[in-house]
């Protein structure tokens, strides 16, 4: 199978390292080669954060450059606009529509740019956005963003619902399984 | 076993299956994950030491003493570490020794972009790099056998990219590996006789060892398909890139040893490639010594010295298509890194940018104070550097700075090289006032205890250095200790020691709000008949708090209810739960 990327982007802080953590666990026990890269230290801080995700028969590089990313997955919806460019031709963007402000934002130096998802449909991206923070909630922690995210992810690929359950269970505290399965769930069937 | 690690995990795996049992390191992203996944095996002993060259030397007594060691730590840790590096390269080794040293080319949390092969180059010490997670754990194991047959201390280089991109590793059992120790004065008393004598067997050793550079399976050929006429010779991280743009297709040959370089089974490969590119990031060590045994290469002139490669910077380079993307009118507004919600360091720091203080920083997580809106930064060049410059800027400036001029130092970065700063305040009095800011963990690189903190690597209790002891016993009068929350006790503080005529040190004492016992309160809102949207809240910073329709509104996801906002509102506008 040629390589398939996915990117998880978001705000350092807001739980992307257990969505990769997931899917890593996923892809292999699905027997493919898998590459997941992303950067630790002062970008987590708040910051802009990348993942990247690569599976396939042979995956080499652990960067996804312009134009290759099959998937972004959002957790932040101005983070889904800064990274468009990596998406390759007739990719898609699934991303939450939370909107955490930029310092700059916050402090009066840049404006939010609201609209930024219409812009990217007008240009015709495939964009699937998802209210994850009130699907989190519901399902009993808005910590569970990144797992209803990776619910609506699964809906693309052909592996097996309960296969991403299992993943679940062995990458997630017993305490929070059920949590994360009803986010998950929810990620899946909205 | 197969499993799914990063670069650093399995680095560490590969150490604890050679048969390691001690490393001693200090933190430093990209490397600490080496050392925190080796603190997890039980049969082995494992520690943060205050700083490199404490750690190095530490591992070089493990060696000593006939146990196979280790050291880990970033680029500019290695810096600090030089000293002992060189002279081990004389001594050699008794059990094996290795070097973890990892480099951050793009500078992804790092204040330079130095290459860390000229150290190997420099001290004359064998390095390895590996180019995934599995050569990191295979490569381990090599390494300790090279350290020991050419009694060497033996470095491998990993970089952000290999250290933390995770891929399938298979895992072995360990091996434990013991020397006697004999006493041997001429090899380990580094005095000028003995050195002299030992200096020929260091230029010996890098012959031998240029030697099995020629034939270790750790430099192997890819032949290729013949479909290019022309060779790439690469390493680490490059290698992937180049794979990931020319397949099998390309004529390469793959770098595992990077110092010292082989010199025939480059000519050879250079014969039968025709035109040869080296790719690699940073400096051109490679090409230059191609250059030297007379190989004609293409190297920096299409490569960049600076920031990371991709396979994009290859294949632009080689004029392949580029991929179709798409591109947005908006412009996005950047997200930089900044202090968490609560972090006690924000009042210290809004206070000294209020009274328009000079502030000398360090490295840490305050080094994000130098962001707007505070702004509150002068200076930051390493671990340590605030407070000897701060002795420094206060010598030429008198009394024109000394009232007005601070320093800013983390607790760990105090106990690693801030201390020797102070001693010098207090040896050669300068009127300095020197700010810890104590919050009870190393931060930025991701919460390691530290010899503050009372705690060792396994979250045991340890030895406990206490800060304003230390303080008044290396001759500092002044020690006032100060809760970062109370920005009026700040404010009172701070300037009552500027103004004194002697040294002083301000312990701005708060733990890290993500350290797991420090429970966050309820999240404070604010109430929108009050607020009137001065913004005087803004310039505090706090990314909970932004503005909206007029009035300022707290983020309830992210305010950890610290509540040092509301004694900053002029209309009581901050309200806490149930109010």
């Amino acid at each position: 199978m040629a390589t398939k990327n996915i990117m998880i982007v978001g705000v350092g802080g807001q739980g992307s390292l257990l969505a990769s953590k997931l899917l890593g666990r996923l892809l292999v026990d699905e027997g493919f080669d898998v590459k997941v890269s992303e950067v630790h230290g002062m970008s987590q801080r708040g910051g802009s954060v990348v993942t990247y995700v690569k599976f396939g028969d042979k995956a080499y590089s652990p960067i996804i450059e312009e134009g290759e990313a099959d998937f972004i997955v959002s957790f932040e919806k101005i983070e889904a606009a800064r990274y468009i460019k990596n998406l390759r031709k007739g990719g898609t963007v699934i991303v939450n529509t939370q909107q955490i402000d930029p310092m700059p934002v916050i402090i009066g130096n840049a404006e939010y740019p609201a609209d930024i998802l219409d812009e990217m449909k007008a240009k015709g991206v495939h964009v699937d956005d998802i209210d994850a923070l009130s699907l989190a909630s519901q399902a009993g922690s808005a910590k569970a963003c990144n797992i209803v995210l990776m619910g609506r992810l699964a809906k693309y690929f052909d592996i097996p619902y309960e296969k991403w359950e299992s993943a679940i269970e062995k990458c997630v505290k017993p305490n929070f399984i059920a949590i994360n399965k009803k986010a998950f769930e929810l990620g899946y069937h909205n | 076993m197969k499993e799914l690690m990063i670069g650093n995990a399995a680095l560490a795996r590969g150490l604890y299956e050679a048969g390691c049992s001690v490393i001693s390191s200090y933190p430093g992203t990209p490397s600490t994950e080496i050392t925190e996944e080796f603190a997890k095996f039980n049969d082995t002993y494992c520690e943060w030491a205050p700083n490199e060259k404490v750690a190095m030397e530490t591992a070089f007594g493990a060696s000593l003493r006939g146990k196979r060691s280790a050291c880990c730590m970033k680029h500019v840790g290695l810096n600090v570490a030089a000293d002992p590096l060189f002279t081990m390269s004389y001594t050699g080794v008794n059990a094996g020794m290795v070097i973890c040293v990892a480099d951050d080319p793009g500078m992804h949390s790092s204040q330079n972009e130095q290459d860390s092969r000229h150290y190997a180059v420099a001290a004359k010490v064998p390095m390895l790099e590996p180019s995934d997670s599995q050569e990191a754990l295979d490569f381990a194991k090599v390494a300790y056998e090279i350290s020991e047959t050419f009694d060497t201390p033996v470095f491998i280089k990993m970089c952000t990219r290999v250290a933390h991109s995770q891929s399938i590793t298979q895992t072995g059992e360990r091996t434990l590996v013991t020397k006697e120790y004999v006493k041997n004065p001429k090899k380990y008393i580094m005095a000028p006789a003995n050195a002299i004598a030992r200096h020929p067997f260091v230029e010996e050793r890098t012959a031998k060892l240029t030697e099995y550079a020629e034939t270790s399976p750790l430099n192997r050929v890819e032949e290729g398909t013949g479909e290019y006429d022309f060779g790439i010779i690469t390493s680490s991280t490059s290698y992937q890139y180049v794979k990931e743009v020319f397949g099998d297709k390309a004529a390469v040959l793959k770098l595992g040893i990077v110092n010292p370089l082989p010199v025939n089974l480059i000519k050879d490969f250079a014969r039968k490639a025709g035109k040869v590119y080296v790719i690699e990031e940073l400096d051109p060590i490679i090409e230059t010594h191609c250059k030297n045994i007379g190989v004609n290469v293409i190297g920096k002139e299409k490569f960049s010295m600076m920031g990371e490669f991709s396979q994009k910077t290859i294949a632009k380079a080689f004029g392949l298509e580029e991929k179709e993307s798409v591109c947005l009118d908006t412009a996005i507004p950047v997200r930089p890194p900044m202090m968490c919600s609560g972090c006690p360091h924000r009042g210290m720091y809004y206070v000294l940018a209020k009274n328009k203080i000079t502030v000398l920083g360090d490295i840490g997580c305050y080094t994000l104070g130098s962001m707007p809106p505070l702004n509150a930064l002068d200076m930051t060049l390493c671990m340590g550097a605030s407070v000897s410059g701060l002795h420094g800027y206060n010598k030429a400036g008198g009394e024109e700075t000394e009232n007005k001029t601070v320093c800013v130092i983390g607790d760990s970065t105090f106990m690693h090289s801030g201390v020797t700063g102070l001693i010098n305040i207090a040896y050669n009095q300068s009127n300095s006032t020197v700010i810890i800011l104590d919050n009870s963990i190393t931060g930025m690189t991701g919460h390691q205890q530290n010899p503050t903190t009372g705690y060792n690597i396994k979250g045991d209790p340890a030895g406990k250095v206490n800060l304003e002891s230390l303080c008044h016993s290396v001759g500092i009068h002044s020690v006032r200790v100060v809760d970062p929350y109370d920005l009026e006790e700040c404010e009172r503080v701070v300037k009552e020691e500027l103004a004194k005529n002697e040294p002083s040190v301000i312990i701005s004492r708060r733990p890290c709000v993500l350290l797991k016992y420090v429970k966050p309160k309820k999240p404070l809102h604010i109430n929108p008949d009050k607020c009137r949207g001065c913004k005087r809240c803004m310039k505090f910073g706090c990314p909970s708090i932004s503005f909206r329709d007029k009035h300022a509104v707290i983020d309830n996801t992210l305010c950890i209810g610290c509540g040092v906002c509301a004694s900053l509102c002029p209309f009581d506008a901050f309200e806490s739960e149930g109010e």
